[in-house]
């Protein structure tokens, strides 16, 4: 079992964009995770589950509608694993299948699943598998059951590199898990371990909690640490004192396991004080876990069992550590040790107290050194070159340094501009991104001519907001999002609609009814304006087809298309010509949070509850990457300016940079104290700026991996951040009722790089944001949910007013 | 933040009575306790985890409250379904029952009649969601408009003006660097300012109040300028949009000193010249600073409380006292005295008992004027029931007799007895529906008159009626959804034609009308003036279309009692608040009104009256006497000349003291029509 928490979770699935020339391939895999060994499931369900259960479960559960999707039908390897749920039961013949058909029955038994087990079960045809399924799991006779779960096991011996869990399992939304072909470094034989433990009970997951002391030491155990500690030298002690949590849970979790429910509830009493406040939201949900019973199912614990709680100590503090407790032959906590924790090693000098809290603070722990290391290309892609009248062209590089630009260098960067790659950008078709149309280009021109305009912004000169107030929405509104030119406003609301405003005088036309459209005369000059109905033209227009609250919108780049996401687990597309829906990806099952389109459009990424976000192109109902790795939901999701990058924000208190070419996950950012509910890239792609519910917005270096500054100021959640157009203002809306305005050029430029600090990654956060903060502007008790830079550098802020 | 908050982790647990009770409910009698502690342990579990999934939802809907809905999808997570029927309701009232050694909270669920809620007329649909934009901050600085929050909250300025040191100074932020900051960052700066207290005053004895600066921006001045002349001018619906921008700006509260010394020199040289337009202006915009819910005025009522005291009580208010209706702006103060008091007495300041006092001291002196006397029993009267009861009632028999002796007496001055004829009917107006809460109900004519002597009959019948007044506004209030809560004292202005043989002033209506009415006569005002209520826009009037106007107007008063005069005391009824308007409206020729009343001779007028709809076969304009012309034939050059005149006049009177208002630069309002009143 300890090899299944060995790895870190964010195994994503390898893909090569060798298919098709122009686009990602939708289909998964290439065959080249031949061999290699499967990454153990990380996911609450434990190692049970596999892709095809899970898509099975998607399966029998649609297989009613008679619209059967494959939820997760990216996989590495194995042909049937991979094999969607529903051809699994039609195509019962070909042995493969049919072992999975019947890992994927004995799964959903286990999971209490049996109406979907039955769906399933009908739609295969498998009458002769009903004496071994049929009838409540417990009369299964014990014949079936052995050869069942053999079957089972052979299934997943076989199908190495194909394991994922579906949430619906048991309630509890787990991870998918994928195995990285190529990077999962998981030696071959720990294959067959998996296969043996491939059991999706609670059980086997906690079994290390099986091996016991005597209950009624552990408050002694906890304590002479605890005294130890406290009397150790200072340069260590904040060190060691990480050690406090994640030693608290553990035991707590083993008393509760191992049934010592007073000694649990006197431990808990006795230490919860101890803990840092920044864990509180765990700690309560850990108080009401009392009982073995709740340990099933139960997330939280599920995250802590499942992955490692990584710490980062100098060798020193290590040793003297290792010394003491080997000293008092401390047993018990140095398997906690050894086993529930990592203990990421480096040499140097300890950290303080504040580097070490500047970074702590995840759900498990901080990133471990090496997940930081890869390259980012986090420059821009080259612009297309654009015949513009004006020679004003291209602004964008410019801005790479965050800097304010000097007439100087712009005038003479003109002509080289073009031709310069910005050595940190990727390659041009690293991502296959879609042609420019005639519109796009248009636009671009467009926007290159507003640039001109554009408001020079710093200290001295700060934006005006604007402020756009939603009335009467009785609390309703859930998401905002203003197109890039500042003409449209949508809005998402809790009874379950969207609705488009048009900010213009131009209102909002849809195209006319197909009756109408045959009498156009196509060959006429204006036949785009012909077809484009005047009368039902309103300011206003509804979207209706959620199902639920709709927590995300996102307009495409070139106005044409609306994503919108809901609690009903759908993310729907919106044609903003015919005011139609004209797709519901279908996918995550469980609420999404959070939508975005690429900046150039095509793709989207949508993250949900089901602690994913997924990788969309327009054209294919099913995701092309699969981002699993975030031990809780996943809140926001945003594309990085140069569309080659994903970053998502979690409630476990970590910002993950996801790959979108191969689905790694490049950079885990540590350091936020609650759930992130915004995230925004820097116009120039080096840096990412995240707020949290602790009302902080934190800064970071993109390249470096490295925080870089801490904005504090907020009273509550920061529900939006946005830079302005050259990056020199950095905006953040909060649900304390205000926009603030910080230095963004301030808080960047300072920034010490030297060998040291990006090395280890210790960083000293200087304490200066009320010198950057420029400005802030309370509302009447209405919360900002969305700002905008317009494209000549005016903010536009949006919340609904709500009255106390 | 975060940082701060203790961790309070509580390990509540349903009570295993609850799991009893419950499964009673499902027809299990007998359960044992063992049970019992096992569900109660699981059900608990199972809420707690349900209500942190909920939370999720709350945090993602971007709301602070948790509602029934964020429950319901936290229950769709776990595959459980949602309880039904309890959508929509903010507040679910939970009843407590106890009995039998057991308590129990329950939702009570009432049996629906089908029939009845299809009868009942259909909820107004609630307002569709709109959007609204306006400007948060103009390059760094927060604009100080109604949709932002006030620059400097009432929690501010009270701060500063009661730890003066403490506070950040509003004027000095603003000519900080860092400008437009909210009051946010002003927290941060209070703190900054304390720590960079100056040095020398850190070891001396005593601390020195720092010096503040109180200057206005050319835009606040010329704010200030323009308020101050449309309150005073001339024209009415600048006045108006003046005080509605009184009431309601949030940025005001840099001017307010100025404003405060505006009105109290603004009354001390008008009372001195009896010029009673200005007078009422000025209460005017005292009532409507009292409206700003943005000022601390607390620092400014002992310069407030002088001005409004002095028009309730002054002996003259007007230059023609036999014809004026001053009688209403003293009213109008009274109420504004009351609510001050309502607002503002402490049991440090004692600003009730101070002002009661200074009233029965009036009243109770036997040389006071009858003009006095009105003003002091108006402002018991106002202050509520108790102070009726308490002061009032008793010596209604030795003011009765009064009051009989000037009535029933040789004609000594026609003033006097309009002054006692005043007098007796707000005595009336005021105790009669106390006297119908305080006295049993039968009403006997002998007893009255035993108890408070002469004006025993009157205040008999007049109990009477209040109590069918009570009983049918009950019924009243239950139909309509009209509830005005603040009454809106209505003054008119007019010009009287001449002494006629009405009741000057006052303008009696036909008995079946029989409404309160209050008009104000002026020699000078032009246009009438309206109460300053910013949110209700209720009347429109001119001079063309003053009879569908007024249907307006009637609309909205059809609540209003249709009997008498008893029962407009505002502060008691809730409904009464819309009086009916009566205006009359001059173009005076020739007015040198500050120099002697009008010549009757040389006087248009016409009147508008609104009428409650009852009233059958009652126009407006007929039911006046004759020297009326048609409303059409106002405007005349005259009305144009005689405003001006007027308006020279002001500008021509003694030179008044810095801060008075004056009526210079306020427009002739146009052709001498009235205009539209708000």
């Amino acid at each position: 079992m300890a090899a299944l928490a060995e790895e870190q979770t964010e195994v994503a699935v390898k893909l090569e964009p060798e298919g098709p020339p122009t686009l990602l391939p939708p289909q998964a895999g290439d065959g080249a995770g031949e061999g290699s060994g499967g990454t153990p499931n990380n996911g609450p369900n434990g190692g049970g589950g596999n892709v095809a259960a899970a898509a099975a479960v998607a399966g029998g559960r649609r297989a009613d509608g008679g619209t059967p999707k494959p939820v997760v039908a990216v996989s590495a390897a194995a042909p049937a694993g991979a094999a969607p749920a529903p051809a699994a039961p039609t195509d019962a013949g070909a042995p493969h299948d049919r072992q999975t058909l019947l890992a994927v029955l004995q799964f959903l038994r286990q999971s209490n699943l049996r109406e979907a087990e039955e769906a399933l079960r009908r739609e295969a045809r498998l009458l002769e598998e009903a004496v071994a399924g049929s009838g409540a799991p417990g009369e299964l006779d014990g014949a079936g059951a052995e050869a069942a779960s053999a079957l089972l096991s052979r299934v997943t011996a076989s199908v190495p590199g194909s394991a994922a869990a579906d949430p619906p399992g048991t309630g509890a939304p787990g991870a998918a898990v994928f195995s990285a072909s190529a990077s999962g470094p998981a030696a071959p034989g720990k294959v067959g371990s998996v296969a043996v433990e491939d059991q999706p009970d609670v059980s086997a997951v906690l079994s290390a909690y099986n091996q016991q002391g005597d209950p009624t030491m552990y408050e002694e155990y906890y304590s002479g640490l605890k005294h130890f500690i406290e009397c150790s030298l200072d340069c260590h002690r904040a060190e060691l004192s990480q050690l406090f949590y994640p030693l608290f849970v553990h035991m707590y979790l083993e008393l509760v396991y191992n049934q010592h429910e007073n000694e649990a509830k006197s431990f808990f009493e006795k230490f919860h004080g101890d803990q840092e406040c920044y864990y509180q939201d765990d700690l309560r949900v850990l108080s009401s876990l009392t009982k073995k019973e709740h340990m099933k199912g139960n997330e939280t614990m599920l995250d802590f069992r499942t992955s490692k709680f990584v710490l980062r100590i100098s060798r020193d503090s290590y040793q003297l550590l290792k010394r003491h407790l080997q000293e008092k032959q401390n047993n018990q906590i140095w398997n906690i040790v050894q086993e529930h924790l990592y203990i990421d090693i480096f040499d140097g000098m300890p950290r303080s107290k504040q580097q070490i809290d500047a970074m702590v603070g995840s759900l498990a722990g901080e990133a471990k050194r090496e997940a930081n290391k890869s390259k980012v290309f986090f420059g821009l892609l080259k612009e297309p070159e654009i015949e513009v009248p004006l020679d004003d062209e291209d602004e964008e590089g410019e801005n790479e340094e965050g800097k304010p630009k000097k007439k100087k260098p712009k005038k003479d960067s003109i002509g080289s501009k073009s031709k310069k790659q910005d050595p940190n950008a990727p390659p041009q078709n690293r991502i296959p991104l879609p042609e420019l149309k005639d519109s796009d280009k248009l636009d671009k021109i467009m926007n290159m001519k507003e640039t001109t305009k554009r408001v020079r912004l710093g200290p001295d000169c700060l934006p005006s907001i604007c402020f756009y107030t939603f009335l009467n929405a009785y609390q309703g509104l859930t998401a905002v999002d203003v197109t890039d030119d500042s003409s449209l406003i949508a809005g998402g609301f809790a009874d379950s609609t969207v609705r488009v405003w048009s900010v213009t005088p131009k209102k909002l036309r849809s195209v006319k009814q197909a009756s109408d459209l045959s009498l156009i005369d196509k060959e006429s000059d204006d036949v785009l304006e012909r077809i484009m109905d005047e009368k039902t033209a309103s300011e206003l227009k509804i979207l209706y087809g959620h199902s639920g609250p709709v927590y995300g919108a996102s307009f495409s780049p070139d106005r044409n298309y609306l994503l919108s996401s809901s609690e009903d687990g759908t993310v729907r597309l919106w044609s903003l010509q015919t005011f139609t829906c004209l797709v519901g990806y279908k996918g995550h099952n469980y609420p999404v949070w959070d939508t975005q389109f690429s900046p150039y459009g095509y793709y989207f990424v949508s993250g949900g509850h089901d602690r994913v976000a997924r990788l969309w192109a327009t054209d294919h109902y099913q995701p092309l990457r699969i981002f699993a790795g975030h031990l809780a939901d996943v809140n926001c999701t945003r594309f990085h300016p140069n569309s080659n990058y994903v970053a998502t924000g979690s409630a476990d208190r970590t910002v993950r940079l996801w790959d979108v070419l191969n689905g790694n996950c490049v950079r885990i950012f540590t350091g936020h104290k609650g759930p992130i509910h915004s995230l925004t890239f820097s116009p120039n792609g080096r840096f990412l700026a995240t707020g949290a519910t602790d009302g902080r917005v934190l800064l970071w270096d993109i390249g470096h991996g490295l925080m870089v500054g801490e904005l504090k100021g907020h009273t509550d959640t920061v529900c939006s951040l946005r830079f302005s157009r050259d990056g020199e203002i950095l905006a953040s809306g909060s649900m304390d009722n205000t926009v603030r305005l910080w230095d963004a050029i301030k808080a960047f430029e300072d920034l010490e790089t030297d060998d040291f600090t990006t090395a280890t990654g210790h960083i000293n956060l200087p304490e200066n944001s009320q010198e950057l903060l420029l400005g802030t502007y309370m509302t009447k008790s209405t919360p900002v949910v969305h700002l905008h830079f317009t494209r000549r550098n005016l903010v536009l802020a949006a919340g609904a007013y709500s009255p106390q | 933040m975060a940082e701060e908050k203790k961790l309070k982790l509580s390990n509540t647990v349903l009570p295993s009575e609850s799991m009893k009770v419950v499964a009673e409910s499902m027809g299990i009698a007998q359960i044992q306790e063992e049970t019992c502690q096992l569900l109660t342990d699981e059900v608990s579990y199972r809420i707690k985890e349900i209500a942190q999934d909920a939370l999720k939802f709350m945090h993602m809907g971007k709301r602070q409250k948790l509602t029934t809905s964020d429950i319901d999808y936290a229950l769709k997570l776990k595959n459980v379904e949602p309880l039904y029927g309890f959508h929509a309701q903010e507040f679910i009232p939970f009843r407590f029952a106890s009995g039998g050694g057991r308590e129990l909270y329950f939702y009570e669920e009432k049996e629906v009649d089908l029939s009845d809620i299809i009868n009942t007329p259909l909820p107004r649909v609630p307002l569709d969601v709109c959007l609204k934009a306006h400007w948060l901050s103009i390059e760094g600085c927060q604009p100080a408009i109604p949709e932002n929050p006030p620059p400097a909250p009432k929690e501010q300025q009270k701060a500063e003006a009661t730890e003066p040191l403490k506070s950040a100074k509003p004027g000095q932020e603003e000519d900080g660097p860092l400008k437009g900051k909210g009051q946010g960052a002003a927290a941060a700066d209070a703190k900054g300012k304390e720590k960079k207290a100056p040095p020398l005053l850190e070891g001396a004895p005593f601390r020195l109040k720092p010096r503040s600066i109180h200057e206005l921006s050319v835009e606040q001045q010329l704010y200030y300028k323009e308020i101050t002349e449309a309150c005073v001018g001339s024209c009415e619906a600048k006045r108006a949009e003046a005080l509605q921008s009184i009431a309601t700006d949030p940025g005001l509260y840099q001017m307010l000193p100025r404003f405060s010394t505006f009105i109290s020199e603004g009354v001390r040289v008008n009372v001195v010249q009896n010029n009673l337009a200005l007078l009422i202006y000025l209460m005017r915009m005292v009532k409507a600073l009292m409206d700003n819910p943005t000022l601390y005025l607390e620092k400014y009522v002992h310069e407030l409380i002088p001005a409004v005291m002095t028009c309730i009580v002054s002996r003259q208010l007007c230059l023609r006292p036999d014809v004026d209706n001053h009688w209403a702006l003293r009213d109008f103060a009274a109420r504004l005295v009351a609510q001050i008091c309502k607002h503002f007495s402490t049991t440090t300041n004692n600003i009730q008992s101070r002002i009661t006092k200074t009233f029965t001291k009036s009243w109770v002196d036997e040389k006071t004027p009858w003009t006095t006397r009105y003003g002091s029993i108006a402002g018991l009267a106002e202050l509520g029931h108790d102070v009726i009861k308490t002061l009032i009632l008793p010596r209604l028999q030795q003011e009765g007799e009064r009051i009989r002796s000037v009535l029933d007496g040789p004609v000594l001055s026609n003033i006097d007895r309009i002054g006692a004829d005043h007098v007796q009917s707000l005595l009336l107006k005021h105790c009669a529906p106390v006297l119908a809460k305080l006295r049993p109900p039968p009403d006997n004519q002998d007893a009255y008159r035993g108890e408070f002597g002469s004006l025993g009959p009157l205040l008999c019948s007049h109990v009477v009626k209040a109590r069918a007044q009570a009983a049918l506004q009950a019924q009243q209030v239950n139909r309509t959804t009209l509830t005005i809560t603040q009454p809106r004292p209505t003054l008119t202005l007019s010009q009287a034609p001449q002494p006629g043989p009405r009741t000057p002033g006052l303008l009696k209506v036909p008995g079946s009308i029989a409404l309160p009415v209050q008009t104000l006569v002026s020699a000078r005002a032009a246009a009438p003036p309206q109460p300053s209520p910013p949110p209700t826009k209720f009347i429109v009037m001119s001079s063309s279309s003053s009879a569908s106007s007024t249907q307006q107007v009637l609309s909205l008063s059809t609540s209003a009692p249709g009997s008498g005069s008893t029962t407009t005391s505002p502060v008691t009824t809730t409904v009464p608040s819309v009086q009916p308007i009566v205006k009359l409206v001059s173009t005076a020729t020739t007015a040198p009104p500050s120099t002697a009343p009008a010549g009757p001779g040389n006087v248009q007028k016409y009147i508008v009256v609104s009428l409650p709809p009852t009233g059958e076969g009652k126009g407006g304009p007929p039911s006046h006497p004759s020297p009326v012309p048609p409303p059409s034939s106002s405007p005349s050059p005259l009305g144009g000349s005689a405003l001006c005149g007027g308006k020279q006049e002001a500008g021509d009177s003694p030179p008044p003291a810095p801060g008075t208002p004056k009526a210079n630069g306020s427009q002739p309002t146009g052709p001498g029509s009235p205009q539209p009143a708000l």
